[in-house]
Order: structure tokens, then C-alpha cells, then sequence
């Protein structure tokens, strides 16, 4: 399915010649592992929506810089009123779709009417539930009004999820996407590739980039001769079993950075054994930190002790809360009843670190008699059996989501853990705005977590971009899912 | 005739009857919530009931079993689910890509494989027949995406003369789309025409100690003019079937060695359906592919015909 929009073919001369002047200095081939199922990132999950459009096609009142800082976006500025419930936002003029139709705050007001509708399809509607109203004050001026106060709001309208899209386009924006960004939408060769191309009239800084191709290639090993052949300049997530390749060739760089994922030995804490706190710790004794990341991560991964990204302001080190230590282990299995330890499954979803993981894990766990049995899944079914029906003992699974800590806050959330204490905490942290409160408040949630062993907290995701050693100005970090091209350009 | 050609098609429409409702009931019974899989571990119970209801999901099966049968009566194979597009254009979009990859892999698999099969029994027991079966063993063990890794390895990241993979569409640039083509249908190819060189050469092998090749020897013909005209034309019956068969797999499974040069073709576009729970798409794509290999079966069984005019005139 192609399509082609008129504002490709007018461009076309002008690319050409470009072109032919300084070879390849204004386009970017970028590969990607996953082609995405469409390409509007408010009715969908997949990572591989944003990778191709946030920030790029789309963009939000705010945005998200690398380092996960919150930045002005089609809002200009924001006040905030002292109760912490209304937001006024001064919205950007001259500001226009990709289709030409004028961007204000009637956009504004549908777009998070259309989030928050009865038959909304977002799927991070939950973020969004304390809006109780968006008022359209003058065209440029908008005020969102909270139900309760909510520290990650400016944040979450930043995100991929509440983009601000057109009435006119927002039906068809799975498969024609419309937005405000730098780059517009111009084609998409099912099964192949995107191609996205710079928006002559974007209002802000023009990118260097004139245009962008997203390659979609599934295979490691073939993702790894395309960047040898040049047939793609870089790609923002390599394997890292493949970086050893790139690693030291002076016509790349890998860069190594951070994401949100926390990847945890999932624990079904409603269901017996593991209901036990003594059991829980005994796993924690029973876990090898570092075995698990340099198996599974090639040493990438970064240790974690809670369910909290190490490079977050908040971040508190709980890493030795229940040290490598199998005799204290077999001891706390003991007092739970299990002297001779107990069998279990662990479900394993169809990603690679997950999957080494779980084999590790398993081979650590036997030598204090928890005996596992390793069941691959894929996704559809991990989703299903897991995490809808909560149908499992154990799982090993990264949550990408950024500052997430608030799902231990909720006892119906598929690991099964109800703590009051956490559920109160939590609901003082999101009514919180002010930073050293808040801060202590997550690092209490942090801690109650880790001593409750709730899961088995393993390493914070790496990542891990190959990138063509003369381009620059690619995302090191992953604090949201994208791979934003605004700053990206070639350099001699 | 007429008879014959009626029971055909009657045991033809049949065969896609039975075909349609197995691969509905399998489909149905896949664990896994498409709706779920699309919006995600953090979507509300609310978002996600509401795309159920917006793909249909929630009618009972009979239901969506007639609105599929009956829509494709009507030559309509339905709206991906995830891709929110006609199944039809998707599959013909691939199409563009696979149909092609086969006819150039199976020109090549039969310019190689059948005038080495033929050497090779012209020159049976010799050394030229070895040394060809022994290569032709080792084509047939070679596995289709190790070999087009190689060749990746050779032709586009060490010499630069071809793309390591990828397609550019047909009306953008044909000439780099036939590039594109070239390694993968190399590699899908070698094989294939190992297996043919192997079929040739022992039909080939079988129909020379006949009566009617001793008789044109006894004519004065020599051996490989006697293989050639009378010979080669009676060993083409199970080339034929071979042929078939290898045309029936490469339309369908060629998903290996299009993630190996990440090219767009119908194997890839079923695997990612299937992993999204996209039932539509899969369901439709699948019964497109019984039609196009029963249809592929028709045609290899009226080719019998006319190679062989005792199988023609037996059926009129």
C-alpha cells in the first residue's frame, strides 16, 4: 500500500538536486527490528509507532528531551495555578498540519476529548483520567483542568499517547498520518519501509535532515550486513551480541545509553508459594545480578533493586537489600516450609533477554531446589495467559513505561501485590507536585518494594544504538519510546 | 470431458470449503486477545473492550465465520485488523514482491538443474556424473538462508555490487527492484535446482535402459542424441511434479530468505499477522494460498497432458 502525497512530488526536484550537490548529506536511512502495525501512537502500544513518528510527524503540547526532561513543544509556555489543578497553555502560532489545515486550541480540546471518550482506544488512557476539562480560552490559549493534582502531568502530555492531532485527520492517521512535526509523511511500503520527508512550512527550527527512510529488518544478523553494506546509516536498538562487530570499526559508533526498562523476574504474589515473603527473599538470596546481565545483556545491563530507573533524580541504590547468598536462601526456604524447595513455571515471552534470562535464572534457582520449568510464548499468548488472566508462577519481562513505580499501587495489576502502605504512598506521590516530597515519596515506595521482594528486580535495559561514525545528534538514552530526528545530521 | 472438468471443479471448491472452515477453527482457537496485543500492558479494561467492539471481535464465531465466507464470494477478504486496510491490496502488495522472487528463482533452479540432471545421465558412472551428484548433494544440504547470507556477504557487503536487501517498488525504479531480486533468488534457487539435477538425471536414468532407446540406438542414433530426442521428453513426468510442488513452496515459504534480505513478500506479512493475532489477514492470506497451490496442482496435472498424449487421450 503506497501512499503518496503532493507535497512529495513538488519537493522531489529540489531533493535531487540536493542530492546530487552533497551526497547523502541530508538523508538517513534508519534501520528498525520492528515494523509497526500502524502509525498512530494514540491508538496503540507498539514501540515501533513512535520509533517512526513521535516528535518526527507528531508532536505534543510538550516534548521530552534525552534527558527526560520536560520542554516546551506546540505550547510555547504554561502556568500553572496554585492549587496545582488548572494549566494554562499559550500555544504556538503559525502553526499548521501536514495537510495544510491551521493548528489552535480546538485541536487541543479534541485531541484529549477524543483520549478520554467512552470509546476511546488509547492505550495509555489511565495517564490522562484526571483531566475533568479542556477549555478553549482564545484560539492560542488553552486551560486544562485537573481532578486532582498530578505531578507527571506535564510529562505524560508529552508522550507519544497525547499527541495533538487534527478532527479533520485524526480518523485516518493509522494509516495517513497528519501532525505538526518537522517531518511529514510521505509513503509506506508495507513490509519494507517508511519514508518521511522535512515540512517546508514547519514552524519551529528547521532539522538538517530533508529525508528520512525507516528500513524495517527483523534479523540480527542481516540488520548487521545492511549497516556493513551502507544500506542503512545507523539503527537505535542493536542486539547487543552483534555490537562486538561494530565495536572498534572507525566508520561506526555505539552508543550505549539508558532506557525505562525495568526488567523483573515477575512474581505471582497472589498465588502460593509466593505469597510468602520468605519465599520471595529466598529468590532474591538465590539471584545472581551479575550472572544474569552478562548473560543476557553481554554486561550492558544495568543492576537495579527496585522497580526504578537508575538515572532518574529519584533513583536510591537498593541493589544489596537481599545480596548473592544461597546458604540464607535455603535457610529462609526452610522456615517457609520448603526445605527441599518447591517447582514452578516461568512463562517466557519472545524476546532474547527474557529468554536467556530464564535459563539462568533456572540454573540458579535448582541449587536451592526451586526447580523451574522454562515455557516459551509469544507475545499474543504471554499477554493473554500473563498478564490479562494472571495464569502464572513466574515471568521475566522489562516495563518500558517511564517512572511506572505506580503499578505496584495497584493490587488488581497482574503480579498480584497489595500493599496498603505502597497504595497510600502512591496516592500521596501523585497528588504531590512539589520535587524534594516527591522525591522522598518515591524513595520510600522504592524501598518498601525491595524489602517485600514483590519481584525479582534483575537490570535496567541498555541502549544500544549503531550509528554511521559521521552522523551525530542521535538520542543516546531512551527515557520515552522514539527515535526523535531533530537534532540528527551528517557531519565530514 | 465435460463431466470430468465439472468433478474437478466441484472437488476443487470442495477442498476450499474444508480448508476455510479448518483454518478458521485453528485461528479461533489460538490463545491471545488481538485487541490486547495492539494497545498493550497499561491499556484500562474500558480502551480495550472498546477495540474489541470496534474489530468485531465480540460477534459469535458462526457469525464471523459466514461474514467471511460470504465476503469472499463477493471477492471480499476482509479489513486487516491491525492494519485497518483491504486484505486484498495488502496480499496483492506482496504479491508484487513473491510472484516474481519464485518465476526468476525457478527460471534459474531449471537452467541449471535440468541441463546438469541431463549431463550427468548422459555420462552416468563416469567422473563428470559424480562430481556432479556430489554437488548436487551438497546443494540440496545447503540451507537457503545460510547460502544467501554468504552470498549477502560476498556480492554486497565485500564487493558493493548488489544490495544486501530490501525492495524498491516496482514503478519507482524497476531496474532496482530486479537488483533487489537477485541474490534472494539465487539462494531460493540453488537449492532447487540441486533437487531438480538429482530428479532429471534418475528419470533420465531410468527411461535410457527402455526398449524404445535400445531401438533408436539400433537406428544409428548415438547415445546422447537417442537420450535427447527420445529420452529426455519421456523422463519429464516427475520433473514436472517436482516443478510443482517447488513453485507451490516457494510461493508459501519463503519467509527464511525474505527476513534474510528484508524483502516484503507474503511469508513475512503471514509471520507478523500471526504473532499480532491479525485473524483476518491470516485467515484470508492462508485461504489464498490452498488456492493458488490447488490451482498450481491443476496446472502441472493438464501439463501431464501435454507432455504425455497417452495421459490426454485416456482423460478425452
Amino acid at each position: 500500500m503506497r501512499v503518496t502525497k503532493s507535497f512529495a512530488l513538488a519537493s522531489a526536484g529540489l531533493l535531487l538536486a540536493t542530492s546530487l550537490a552533497f551526497a547523502q548529506s541530508t538523508e538517513i536511512r534508519v534501520g528498525a527490528p520492528l515494523e509497526p502495525p500502524a502509525l498512530d501512537p494514540t491508538a496503540g502500544a507498539a514501540e515501533a509507532i513512535d520509533v517512526v513518528v513521535y516528535q518526527n510527524v507528531f508532536e505534543g503540547l510538550t516534548r521530552i528531551d534525552q534527558t527526560g526532561a520536560v520542554q516546551p513543544g506546540l505550547a510555547s509556555e504554561w502556568t500553572v495555578s496554585d492549587d496545582g489543578l488548572t494549566y494554562r497553555f499559550t500555544l504556538h502560532d503559525g502553526v499548521t498540519f501536514h495537510d495544510g489545515t491551521a493548528f489552535d486550541a480546538e485541536d487541543v480540546k479534541f485531541t484529549f476529548e477524543r483520549i478520554l471518550a467512552e470509546d476511546s482506544v488509547n492505550a495509555q488512557k489511565a495517564l490522562y483520567e484526571a483531566i475533568s476539562a479542556v477549555t478553549v480560552v482564545d484560539p492560542l490559549t488553552v486551560e486544562i483542568t485537573l481532578s486532582r493534582p498530578d505531578g507527571l502531568f506535564l510529562f505524560n502530555i508529552g508522550r507519544g499517547d497525547a499527541v495533538i492531532v487534527a478532527p479533520e485527520s485524526a480518523a485516518n492517521n493509522a494509516t495517513d498520518p497528519i501532525g505538526t512535526g518537522p517531518f511529514a509523511f510521505v509513503q509506506w511500503d508495507r513490509g519494507s519501509r517508511v519514508i518521511l520527508e522535512q515540512y517546508g512550512p514547519y514552524w519551529g527550527e528547521k532539522p538538517a535532515l530533508t529525508k528520512a527512510t525507516y528500513v524495517f529488518i527483523g534479523d540480527t544478523a542481516t540488520m548487521t550486513n545492511a549497516l556493513l553494506a551502507g544500506d542503512v546509516d545507523g539503527t537505535y536498538n542493536f542486539a547487543a551480541e552483534a555490537l562486538p562487530v561494530f565495536d572498534g570499526n572507525p566508520q561506526f559508533k555505539v552508543l550505549v545509553g539508558s532506557t525505562e526498562g525495568e526488567t523483573i523476574l515477575s512474581t505471582n504474589n497472589a498465588k502460593s508459594p509466593f505469597d510468602k515473603l520468605e519465599v520471595r527473599q529466598a529468590m532474591a538470596h538465590a539471584i545472581n545480578r551479575q550472572e544474569i546481565i552478562d548473560g543476557a545483556t553481554y554486561g550492558y545491563g544495568v543492576p537495579i533493586g527496585s522497580h526504578f530507573a537508575p538515572h532518574h533524580p529519584y533513583y536510591i541504590d537498593l541493589t544489596n537489600t537481599y545480596p548473592y547468598d544461597l546458604d540464607k536462601a535455603r535457610e529462609l526456604l526452610a522456615t517457609a516450609g520448603y526445605p527441599d524447595g518447591f517447582s514452578a513455571t516461568l512463562k517466557l515471552p519472545p524476546v532474547n533477554y527474557a529468554r536467556v534470562s530464564g535459563q539462568i535464572i533456572a540454573s540458579e534457582f535448582a541449587k536451592v531446589g526451586i526447580k523451574l520449568e522454562l515455557i516459551n510464548m509469544e507475545w499474543a499468548q504471554w499477554l493473554e495467559d500473563v498478564f490479562a488472566n494472571k495464569d502464572f508462577d513466574l515471568t521475566i519481562i522489562s516495563h518500558v513505561e517511564p517512572f511506572d513505580i505506580g503499578i505496584y499501587a495497584n493490587p488488581d495489576y497482574y503480579f498480584g501485590y497489595n500493599s496498603p502502605e505502597v497504595q497510600a504512598l502512591n496516592e500521596t506521590l501523585n497528588a504531590t507536585t512539589d520535587e524534594a516530597k516527591r522525591k522522598e515519596l518515591a524513595q520510600e515506595m522504592q524501598t518498601i518494594i525491595a524489602k517485600d521482594a514483590v519481584n525479582g528486580f534483575l537490570f535496567e535495559l541498555a541502549q544500544t544504538g549503531v550509528w554511521n561514525a559521521k552522523l551525530e545528534g542521535m538520542w543516546q538514552n531512551a527515557p520515552v519510546e522514539g527515535v526523535v530526528l531533530r537534532d540528527v545530521h551528517w557531519v565530514e | 470431458m465435460t463431466l470430468y472438468i465439472l468433478r474437478r471443479i466441484l472437488g476443487f471448491l470442495v477442498t476450499l470449503l474444508i480448508a476455510a472452515a479448518v483454518i478458521f477453527l485453528l485461528l479461533d482457537l489460538l490463545p491471545g486477545d488481538p485487541a490486547r496485543f495492539i494497545l498493550g500492558i497499561n491499556a484500562t479494561p474500558e480502551a480495550v473492550a472498546a477495540l474489541r467492539l470496534q474489530m468485531g471481535l465480540d460477534d459469535p464465531a458462526i457469525v464471523r465465520f459466514s461474514n467471511w465466507l460470504f465476503g469472499m464470494l463477493r471477492g471480499d477478504f476482509g479489513l486487516s485488523q491491525t492494519q485497518k486496510l483491504p486484505v486484498a491490496g495488502l496480499i496483492a502488495d506482496r504479491m508484487a514482491v513473491t510472484l516474481p522472487l519464485t518465476i526468476v528463482a525457478m527460471i534459474i533452479s531449471v537452467a541449471i538443474g535440468l541441463p546438469l540432471g541431463i549431463l550427468a545421465a548422459r555420462h552416468r558412472g563416469k567422473l563428470v556424473d559424480t562430481a556432479l551428484m556430489i554437488l548436487a548433494q551438497t546443494g540440496v544440504a545447503i540451507p537457503n538462508f545460510w547460502f544467501g547470507m554468504l552470498l549477502t556477504l560476498l556480492f554486497a557487503v565485500t564487493l558493493r555490487w548488489l544490495p544486501p536487501g530490501g525492495f524498491t517498488p516496482w514503478n519507482e525504479d524497476a531496474w532496482a527492484s530486479l537488483r533487489g531480486l537477485v541474490l534472494p533468488s539465487l539462494a531460493l534457487a540453488l537449492p532447487q535446482a540441486a533437487i531438480l539435477a538429482r530428479v532429471m538425471r534418475t528419470a533420465l536414468v531410468d527411461v535410457s535402459t527402455q526398449d524404445f532407446i535400445r531401438t533408436a540406438r539400433a537406428k544409428g542414433m548415438t547415445f546422447g542424441e537417442a537420450l535427447w530426442r527420445h529420452g529426455v521428453r519421456n523422463a519429464l513426468l516427475p520433473v514436472l511434479t517436482i516443478l510443482g510442488l517447488q513453485f507451490a513452496f516457494l510461493i508459501a515459504g519463503t519467509i527464511i530468505v525474505e527476513n534474510v534480505f528484508y524483502l516484503p513478500g507474503l511469508g513475512r506479512l503471514i509471520f507478523t499477522a500471526i504473532s499480532e493475532r491479525d485473524l483476518v489477514l491470516v485467515r484470508s492470506a492462508t485461504i489464498i494460498l490452498v488456492l493458488v497451490v490447488s490451482f498450481t496442482m491443476l496446472v502441472v496435472d493438464l501439463a501431464y497432458g501435454l507432455v504425455d498424449p497417452r495421459i490426454r487421450e485416456r482423460r478425452a
